[in-house]
């Protein structure tokens, strides 16, 4: 492969815009396993469901795809909590490995579902976004993935500012450093643990939304966006807000720059070796201070 | 005491006789069905060593299935080496990939859900590099050449052959998982599940045992990884390194009961006919219909008997025979 500057350019550009996607589904990861302990191996499988249903909101309802948000997110907090409500309350305390054969087992349900119900044809939506393209010298900016950047950065901040600045919010730091100091100042940890759930399901039905303009929807889409979801919430650190914003910048940097230098998909291998050393070696990520 | 042990020799020598009879009466699709309840049983108890009696869970133990399904294979397409040896071939390769990524893992301390996430990144960097690699067939796979009825190089006319040999592998299998938990270093595993620092602390050697033990699980599940592709006669980077599989190779354990020795045959004999059986009258028209079962029994199993099979039905006769002191024991083995 010939290496350009323009190449070069490109990938830098399409990392960058694509990384915020990244970073945005992995900020609702980040949520529900750093205030719970409990990885949601599902967590991709909530992402197509959402895809699904801005897919139809789009293609069959004609909407304007920014506006599926004030369903999806929505849809997501409700089917988020009714989920954790049903199946991941009643086990909050047993094993880890009963908790992630739960959500192991959840996201076949959820996969299979849809691959039942939907068939595994691969959907794409056409919109008056998916060909916008601005060009900065040889590189071009895809218009949907540049509004899809913005539109992840303000969720997540957004989703920051709840978390900083609202009762809520610091009830959920509360539960997620100390559930038992928490409950003794009287915070309602249940309720808590609900509503985070909640937040982290309906950050990716916004993050849905976002992407229905350029990316494709089909059953095993969750599959790869659960999987950089773990990558880049490992290495930004748990429960780091920040650090999992500049580790999906990175993740996403990695798989298009990786992928316009290594053939084939050989891109991914590099994106799995940086979570394998980040695991073995920072398992507190690369900007955490100690893990307890 | 003595009793119990007569009465479970008679339940496996009965279980022993029906198995090796079988053939002569069952017709070739319930032959099938019987070959992957002994294949999904035997990968189970593989798993179930490592991670049922070490407690470390490996979520991508498809990773070790792949190398021996891919080096036996590739071996027999390329110089024609009969599987027999290849199977010891990827076993070996699987033990030392085993031993080396035991090895990463325990000494830099990834426990818990990470050395789940270790397992599961490998296996997928796994999926990609043999996507990647033409000659050993990239994403298209690999055939196994069929020579018609070679028991010297591990083909069988009709599914009998495969039904004795799947048989005779998961006896072993049992066999080994049953004497390893009756000895020191099956007890030593038990301790790092039940408190890692009370175990190192009582002068365990728990990073030794912790790679010896999936070393052992690797070559076992290589093995097995050898009969999927002799059986199927096709493999692809998805379908034995895939999350798929994964899950497959954990899942009758965990439904069975995780860390028993018979849990996994258990999990694997309940549930694995259930889901051919549905898949026979549901005919080819739900693509997925299965996957959705095991999904569903897999989230009830967690809620209502998060112990198995077998959890459940020593609650049950702990109740009735209101549980003679045996110090736990029979919950361990």
């Amino acid at each position: 492969m010939v290496f350009s500057f323009e190449l070069f350019g490109q990938a830098v550009v399409t990392g960058i815009l694509i990384g915020g996607i990244f970073a945005l589904i992995s900020v609702g990861l980040s949520l529900i396993w750093g205030v719970m302990r409990i990885i949601n191996f599902a967590h991709g499988e909530f992402l197509m469901i959402a895809m699904y249903i801005a897919y139809f909101l789009v293609a069959k309802g004609g909407w304007d795809p920014y506006l599926t948000i004030l369903i999806t997110a929505p849809a997501l907090f409700l089917i988020g909590i009714i989920i954790f409500q049903v199946t991941i309350r009643p086990i909050i305390k047993d094993p880890p490995i009963n908790q992630i054969m739960l959500t192991v087992g959840l996201s076949l349900i959820l996969q299979n579902l849809a691959l039942v119900f939907l068939k595994a044809d691969v959907l794409t939506a056409n919109t008056a976004y998916t060909r916008m393209n601005f060009y900065l010298g040889g590189v071009v900016v895809r218009g949907s993935q540049l509004i899809a950047f913005v539109g992840s950065a303000l969720a997540a901040f957004i989703l920051y500012w709840i978390l900083q600045k609202t009762d809520i919010g610091r009830a959920i730091r509360a539960a997620s450093q100390n559930r038992d100091a928490a409950t003794l100042v009287g915070i309602n940890v249940r309720s808590t643990y609900l509503l985070a759930f909640g937040l982290g399901s309906a950050s990716l039905g916004v993050a849905a939304s976002l992407m229905i303009p350029f990316y494709y929807t089909s059953p095993t889409v969750g599959l790869f966006f659960g999987l950089i979801a773990y990558v880049v919430v490992v290495l930004g650190g748990l429960g780091n807000f920040i650090g999992t914003l500049v580790a999906g910048l990175i993740i996403g940097l990695t798989e298009s720059i990786g992928a316009s230098l290594l053939p084939g998909s050989l891109a991914r291998v590099l994106t799995f070796g940086i979570f394998i050393f980040v695991l073995l070696l920072r398992p507190q990520g690369i900007f955490g201070g100690k893990q307890k | 005491m003595k009793i119990q042990i007569k009465k479970s020799t008679i339940l496996i020598g009965l279980l022993l006789i029906v198995g090796f009879i079988l053939p002569r009466f069952a017709g070739e699709y319930y032959i099938h069905i019987s070959v992957l309840v002994l294949f999904y049983a035997y990968m189970a108890v593989s798993w179930n060593i490592l991670g049922g009696y070490a407690g470390q869970h490996s979520l991508g133990h498809a990773l070790f299935m792949g190398i021996g399904a891919y080096t036996s294979t590739y071996l027999f397409t390329v110089i024609g080496l009969t599987p027999w040896i290849g199977m010891w071939l990827g076993g070996a390769f699987a033990g030392v990939i085993g031993g080396f990524v035991g090895y990463l893992c325990f000494r830099y301390g990834v426990k818990g859900p990470y050395f789940a996430l270790v397992t599961i990144a490998l296996a997928e960097a796994a999926v990609y590099i043999v996507t990647n690699i033409p000659s050993i067939g990239g994403a298209q796979g690999l055939e196994v050449a069929w020579t018609g009825n070679a028991p010297q190089l591990m083909q069988f006319d009709g599914k009998s052959g495969y039904y004795y040999m799947i048989l005779v592998m998961t006896i072993i299998a049992v066999w080994l998982s049953s004497w390893l938990i009756k000895r020191r270093f099956g007890y030593q595993l038990l301790s790092i599940r039940e408190n890692e620092d009370a175990a190192e602390a009582l002068g365990v050697n728990t990073l030794r045992l912790k790679i010896q033990a999936t070393v052992i699980s690797a070559v076992m599940t290589a093995l097995g990884g050898t009969f999927f592709a002799q059986y199927f006669t096709y493999i692809n980077p998805r379908a034995v390194f895939g999350e798929g599989p994964s899950v497959q190779i954990l899942l009758f354990a965990i439904i069975g009961g995780i860390g028993t020795v018979w849990g996994p045959v258990v999990g694997a004999l309940v549930l694995i006919p259930i889901a051919e059986l549905s898949r026979g009258w549901l005919g080819g028209t739900f693509a997925g219909a299965q996957i959705l079962l095991y999904g569903t029994v897999l989230v009830l199993t967690m809620l209502f008997m998060p112990n198995g099979i077998l959890g459940l039905y020593h609650k049950f006769l702990g109740k009735f025979q209101n549980r003679q002191s045996d110090g736990g024991k029979s919950e361990a083995l």
